[in-house]
């Protein structure tokens, strides 16, 4: 089994404040893992230490083969295989939609302006936005905009991708598309690491669905056993809760 | 007392070209305090201690000391460093100088109004530091403080008065050398206020048709 991601032995600190303590993560080719947990429990942090927006005090992180040290050659090696969805969204305002997705390909691939745009206009049309390319992100809805910056990032051709409550930020009616993106994405084949509470979602293309709290994993099954029978107290409370929501 | 406008309209002339000058002196000014304004954000952004502490001093010493001593400052200091300029360059640098230093104090805080994801999106996408810095923070930071960067230059624009101490070329020396030969102080002076309002307001235009040229994209 060829793993895409490995996070070994990782201790993650803010100042004095311990954020991920001990955490051993291996994400195979191809796997999709939903994370879930309760707000603060370090979710975000988890993810972001993977592309190297946060750095760690101690442990391994090894992506698509690159070993993940503070050097910017290592920093590099590694963004370039990861693409990653925010909770904002974070498209840039002054640049149309088919800008923000040739701006990288362009200076970091060194695409051609008109391969960077084929490429664009190919992930554009895959997330059903292939209209839009010419709009800024303000005129575009919630939903519309993060599926560009799911285009934006795929146009960087990584081999996983993360996502940080992608849905989180979205009016209810906007979810869906969004959640079609990723599971189309999921389909075929992408490595994927999703924070998310969209259950159904886990339900449907996880292969593995983790629970954090405290900076911890407390626990992880396959989505089955996990929504059946969950094994710790800490698990059934926060499933309770996100299902009475929903 | 009779007024006399005679003075002044026989001047024309020399009021137009004075009036030259101090539209050369202000927007010259602007574009060197637009450039030290980036660069010194640049040089905070680095975060390493001297340089910072250099910047952050000087704008510290530009903005509690008065722009007409530091117009003297440079005057005198430029050709200690071996440097000869005539007068109206050295307002020019003195101008851009002294904005320049309120610039980066304007421009620092466009940056920092910038949500983090933007620079964090950036980066995810492999972008190094100083491209995202200049690719994606700069113009929406630009945007966000134009209205005051704006009112900074219009008072940049104002200042090139001051410039006359050094007998730069520009309007208020021009209006000094016509009452000097006329005493007709009212009515240069009256006029002069008329002319550097109308500078004012047609500078106000400009800045702003600008803005609408560089910062067209929508905004939420
Ligand atoms: N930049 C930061 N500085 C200090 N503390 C932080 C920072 N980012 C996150 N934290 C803290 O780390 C913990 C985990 O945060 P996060 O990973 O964002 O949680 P989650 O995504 O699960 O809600 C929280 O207690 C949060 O307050
Ligand atoms: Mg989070």
């Amino acid at each position: 089994m060829a793993s895409m991601i490995e996070m070994q032995r990782i201790e993650k600190y803010y100042g004095a404040f311990h954020a991920l303590k001990n955490i051993n993560l291996t994400v195979a080719k191809g796997e999709k893992i939903v994370l879930c947990g309760p707000s603060g429990s370090g979710k975000s942090t988890l993810i972001r230490c993977i592309n190297h927006l946060e750095t760690i005090k101690s442990g391994e992180i090894v992506v698509a083969g690159h070993r993940l040290n503070d050097s910017q050659k290592a920093v590099d090696a590694v963004r370039r295989e990861v693409g990653m969805v925010f909770q904002q969204f974070n498209l840039f305002p002054h640049k149309t939609v088919l800008e923000n997705c040739i701006l990288a390909p362009m200076r970091v691939r060194k695409l051609s302006r008109s391969e960077a745009e084929a490429t664009a206009r190919k992930y554009l049309e895959r997330v059903r936005i292939g209209d839009q390319a010419e709009k800024y992100p303000a005129q575009l809805s919630g939903g519309q905009q993060q599926r560009v910056a799911i285009a934006r990032a795929l146009c960087m051709e990584p081999k996983a991708m993360l996502f940080d409550e992608p849905t989180s930020a979205l009016d209810p009616e906007m979810v869906k598309e969004v959640l079609d993106t990723m599971v189309s994405l999921a389909r075929d084949g992408m490595t994927m690491i999703c924070v998310t509470h969209e259950m159904g979602f886990a339900r449907q293309v996880a292969d593995r669905v983790i629970f954090m709290a405290d900076g911890q994993i407390i626990e992880e099954n396959d989505p089955e056993s996990f929504f059946r029978a969950p094994k710790h107290e800490r698990t059934r409370a926060f499933l309770g809760e996100i299902l009475a929501h929903h | 007392m009779t007024l006399d406008f005679s003075v002044v309209t026989d001047a024309w002339q020399s009021l137009l070209f004075g009036t030259l000058g101090t539209l050369f002196l202000a927007f010259s000014g602007m574009l060197i305090a637009m450039f030290i304004g980036i660069a010194g954000v640049v040089i905070l952004r680095m975060q390493m201690w001297l340089p910072s502490l250099l910047v952050t001093a000087f704008v510290e010493i530009v903005r509690n000391t008065p722009f007409l001593v530091q117009i003297f400052f440079v005057f005198f200091a430029l050709p200690l460093a071996g440097i000869r300029l005539n007068p109206t360059m050295t307002a020019v640098i003195a101008l851009g100088v002294n904005g320049g230093a309120y610039a980066i104090e304007i421009i620092r805080g466009g940056v920092e109004s910038i949500p983090k994801g933007q620079t964090e999106a950036g980066l995810a996408l492999g972008l190094h530091k100083h491209e995202v810095f200049r690719l994606i923070v700069l113009t929406p930071a630009l945007r966000a403080i134009y209205p005051s960067l704006s009112s900074q230059f219009i008072l940049l624009t104002l200042t090139t008065a001051i410039c006359t101490s050094i007998s730069a070329y520009e309007l208020t020396s021009v209006g000094q050398r016509i009452e000097a030969e006329t005493f007709r102080s009212f009515e240069v002076y009256f006029t002069l206020t008329g002319i550097y309002l109308v500078i004012s307001l047609v500078t106000m235009w400009c800045l702003a048709a600008i803005g609408r040229w560089a910062f067209s994209y929508p905004q939420r």
